[in-house]
This record gives structure tokens, C-alpha cells and sequence, in this order.
């Protein structure tokens, strides 16, 4: 009866079907997410365009993302420039061209490094503690009351932040750039004893406006993607604070990897 | 015994639902619901756990689309709405919720005066001032609460705060989903109090999602029973109780069997 009864029991698939299956499972998630995320650029564009304006939001926004990040920017800023000038003056010993390394360190920092980094440290910083608001008060009903009252939550909740993403990190690049130039000032200059004209000539001679707009037109891409995706992540949670702490880690996830494929993408393009 | 035909009730319709279908997925939530809920009445729609409660509840604000179906709101028909025309007609609706759903990042003012601030842009900080004092007010709770926070109130006491909030711009209709599910026996009768008092002092229609026996023979004008979809029952408290509808009867006697 036994052995009737485990000839009966469905058979588990086979374990490379099953790993086929889960791979097919997570692709259609990750698709899913992309559309869903690019629905949500659709909507806030769409309701940043209508009245009332709530311009009080938006400031408020503009201060979290942007002023409350001054601080672990600059400082990112500082030792990215620092630790980059000291490596590369190694290198550059190696055949005589320290002349090199302020121009190396000024291109880097603004094509790449400053964008990629700011963007990095909202999305820690800012981006986590949105997500989880969203997803809490998802979770609360407060964005279901917020409907009720008649006020759109897309328009109340996210325009104001998506905004802010839009437009700080932009201006959180400006300062990378100028405190890892900082940074790398000092390593190169007053530890390194490079020359202080050689340093500044060299990096103004090889450093084009064009390289800070291409910096900062990938701050305000990436300033858009990772709050598009961690107020898509936070206003979509379900679950209790374990959904919301899930919503949370994939929003972290997601939004560190946008940063990385846009900006191959972004870079090849403006090339 | 009323079943799918559309139950009525005396007095001019405030709301009426006519024959709406909901399906998530493969799931049929609602597959024909007829009710009509008359004007400055309080109708309690009473079933068991995954009856469809919320989701028609949902239907009645706009919030859900039917597949099919009219859900007629004060004469007008608002499932073809589009968005900013659903948002004007949800000014008629003042909703409760189970977890009152107050934002925690703001005072009991604040929270009482959002609807204002936000559709009431004309009043002077006076006057929102002053009306939220006098909502505050009737639901009897003293002006030391104002400055507080979501957080630091009891359960009863945040229901109450949404219910100020519900009614702070004086709707035609307040909604409550579930408010006594989850408090001991005293809060429910004082939230029970609240929702008649209410009704009593600002004449609104009130509809209550309710899986409280109890609470809804305490609150209701009407009784709409929903089973599996449909609203097998509709009527006043004392016809639904002499139902002989097989799901009704087997739901009260879980409550008056044993009383």
C-alpha cells in the first residue's frame, strides 16, 4: 500500500528544470519591474505637470536628499580624490609623468567617479529611508487614506522626492568634484611635492567644461533611476515590516545596479 | 429572503450598486452585487473573512474599477470617472479606517486639518484652527491630544482622531472598515457610541464593513449580508435575525446561539 502510495506521489521535477524555471521566473520579475518603474516616470511626470504644486514638499525633499547629504558627499568626495591621486602618482613615478596625475584624477572624478559615487551614497542615504517610509505607510493604509481624502499620492508622495533625485544629485556631483579635487590637491601637491602650477595647468589644459556636463548630466539620470526605483519598490510593498524590509533590500539592490548599466549606456551615448 | 435582485431600502438612494462583477486573477470576489443604501441612513455590509467586504467598499470610493456593473454615488454613475473627476466626487466621502491610517509623521492637528489645508485652501489658520477644535470636540477628546502623535495614543482614542479626519470636511458619507476588529469589549462599545453619535449630530449616510455581529446589530438601520459575491440578505436588523438563509443563520447563531 506503501509503495502504491509513492508510485501515486507527483514526481519533484528534475533539478534543471526546476533552476530553468526559477531563472525564467526571476527574468519576468526583472522585466516586470522595468515596466513597472518606467509606468511610474510616466506618472510623476505626468502629475509634476498638474496643480497644486506643493512647493513646501518639494523643498522639504530638496533638504533630506540634498543638504542632508552634503556631509557623507564631501567626505566620500575628499578620500576618493585623495586615495586616486596617491595611486595614480605611483604609477605615474614609474616613467616620470606625475605632471599627469592632477588631469587623471580631474577626469575621472567628473566623467565617472563623482556621478557614480553621489549617486551611490542617495541611494544609501536618502533612497533607503524613502522606500521605507513609502513602504510603511503602504502598509498603515496611510497611502490608501491619502486617496480617500482625495489627494493623489503619486503627486503628494512622489513627485516632490523624485524631483529632489532629479535635481540634487546633479548638484551633490558639482561637489564631488570639488572636494576630490581638494583631496587630490593635497596628496598630490603637499604630500606628494608636485608642483603646484603643474598640477592646476596640467589639469586645466586636459579637463574640458564638457567633462563636468557629461557628469552632470549622468547625476541627474542617475539622481531620477534610483529614486524612481526605490519609490516604486516603497509604494508597492505589501506584507507587513517583513515586506517592507524586503522592498527595501531590492530597492538597494536595484537602484545600485541601475546606476552601474546606465552608466556604460549614458557614457557610450554622449560619446 | 432577498438574494440577487437589487434590495431596497425607504428614502432617496444615496448609494446604489447594480449588478457589479469583480475578478482578481481567477478569483471571483463579486459576481453580482445589488444594493441601494438610502440617504442619512447607516447601512452595515456584515460577512465573514474573504467575503468581498473591502473590495465593494473599495468600489464605493472609486478605488477599484468594476468589471462590470454601476456603482451610482448621489445620482451619479462614477465607474466611467476619469481621475480628476473621481477625485472631486470622493470629497462626498469621509472613510475610517481599521488602523485609523493616520500619517504618523504628523500631530492629531495636523492630521485633522490636512483635508483643509489641502481643499479648503480659502480658510484662514483661524479658522482651520477652530474647526478642527470643534470635530476634535465631538469625539470628546480634549485639546492636551493636538499636539500629539499617532504613536502615543490608545487604539480608541486614534479611531476617533479618524473619524475627526473623516468628517472634517463635512461629507454626505463615511465609510468605517472594520472599527471594532481587534479591541476589547469597552472600546468597541464606545467606538460603537462614536459611530452613532455621529450619524445622530452630522446626518451623514454611514456604511459600515463589519464582521462584528454585535457592533452591527448596535449601529445599523440596515443589515446587507455578503456571502461568497452576492448580498444574500438585506434589511433591518430584526429581519435579517428571523433570515432563513442557511450562510446567515449559521453566522448569527455563532453570536446568538450562545446569547
Amino acid at each position: 500500500m506503501a509503495t502504491e502510495n509513492a508510485d501515486k506521489a507527483p514526481k519533484e521535477p528534475h533539478y534543471l528544470l526546476q533552476s530553468i524555471e526559477n531563472f525564467g521566473k526571476g527574468a519576468m520579475r526583472v522585466i516586470s519591474d522595468i515596466g513597472g518603474v518606467t509606468w511610474l516616470g510616466f506618472q510623476v511626470a505626468r502629475w509634476s505637470a498638474r496643480r497644486p504644486y506643493r512647493l513646501h514638499n518639494l523643498f522639504a525633499q530638496l533638504d533630506f536628499v540634498g543638504v542632508g547629504s552634503v556631509f557623507i558627499v564631501a567626505l566620500t568626495g575628499v578620500f576618493t580624490g585623495m586615495v586616486f591621486a596617491h595611486q595614480s602618482s605611483r604609477a605615474f613615478e614609474l616613467f616620470d609623468a606625475e605632471s599627469m596625475v592632477g588631469p587623471t584624477v580631474a577626469l575621472t572624478l567628473t566623467r565617472e567617479l563623482a556621478p557614480v559615487f553621489s549617486a551611490l551614497m542617495v541611494t544609501m542615504r536618502a533612497g533607503s529611508a524613502m522606500c521605507t517610509e513609502l513602504g510603511t505607510m503602504r502598509v498603515t493604509e496611510q497611502v490608501d487614506a491619502l486617496e480617500t481624502m482625495a489627494v493623489n499620492p503619486i503627486q503628494y508622495l512622489l513627485v516632490p522626492r523624485v524631483l529632489s533625485g532629479l535635481i540634487m544629485v546633479p548638484v551633490l556631483t558639482m561637489l564631488f568634484n570639488t572636494t576630490g579635487m581638494a583631496g587630490s590637491y593635497f596628496v598630490s601637491v603637499i604630500a606628494k611635492g608636485i608642483s603646484a602650477g603643474t598640477f592646476l595647468s596640467r589639469t586645466q589644459q586636459w579637463v574640458d567644461p564638457i567633462d563636468l556636463y557629461e557628469g552632470l548630466i549622468k547625476g541627474a539620470i542617475f539622481g531620477l533611476s534610483v529614486t524612481l526605483v526605490c519609490c516604486y519598490k516603497g509604494y508597492n510593498a505589501s506584507g507587513g515590516a517583513k515586506g517592507v524590509g524586503q522592498a527595501t533590500t531590492q530597492a538597494m539592490v536595484a537602484s545600485a545596479l541601475s546606476i552601474f548599466i546606465l552608466d556604460f549606456f549614458v557614457g557610450v551615448m554622449l560619446h | 429572503m432577498v438574494t440577487d435582485s437589487a434590495p431596497a431600502a425607504p428614502g432617496r438612494p444615496m448609494i446604489q450598486i447594480i449588478d457589479l462583477h469583480k475578478t482578481f486573477g481567477e478569483h471571483k470576489v463579486l459576481t453580482g452585487i445589488n444594493l441601494t443604501i438610502p440617504e442619512g441612513s447607516t447601512c452595515v455590509i456584515l460577512g465573514g473573512s474573504g467575503s468581498g467586504k473591502t473590495v465593494l467598499m473599495k468600489h464605493m470610493i472609486g478605488l477599484l474599477k468594476p468589471d462590470h456593473g454601476q456603482v451610482i454615488v448621489d445620482g451619479e454613475d462614477i465607474v466611467p470617472l476619469g481621475d480628476a473627476a473621481l477625485e472631486k466626487m470622493r470629497r462626498k466621502f469621509g472613510m475610517v479606517f481599521q488602523a485609523a491610517a493616520l500619517f504618523d509623521s504628523m500631530t492629531v492637528f495636523e492630521n485633522v486639518a490636512f483635508p483643509l489645508r489641502e481643499h479648503r485652501k480659502e480658510m484662514s489658520e483661524e479658522q482651520v484652527r477652530q474647526l478642527v477644535r470643534a470635530k476634535l470636540d465631538l469625539m470628546g477628546l480634549p485639546a492636551s491630544v493636538e499636539g500629539r502623535y499617532p504613536a502615543d495614543l490608545s487604539g480608541g482614542m486614534r479611531k476617533r482622531v479618524g473619524l475627526a479626519r473623516a468628517v472634517v470636511l463635512e461629507p454626505k458619507i463615511v465609510l468605517y472598515d472594520e472599527p471594532t476588529t481587534g479591541l476589547d469589549p469597552i472600546t468597541t462599545a464606545y467606538v460603537d457610541e462614536m459611530i452613532l453619535a455621529a450619524q445622530a449630530k452630522l446626518k451623514v449616510t454611514s456604511v459600515v464593513i463589519s464582521h462584528d455581529i454585535s457592533s452591527a446589530f448596535n449601529v445599523a438601520d440596515y443589515i446587507a449580508f455578503l456571502s461568497k459575491g452576492v448580498i444574500v440578505e438585506f434589511g433591518p436588523p430584526e429581519q435579517l435575525r428571523e433570515s432563513q438563509h442557511p450562510v446567515v443563520r449559521n453566522f448569527l447563531e455563532t453570536w446568538f446561539g450562545k446569547n
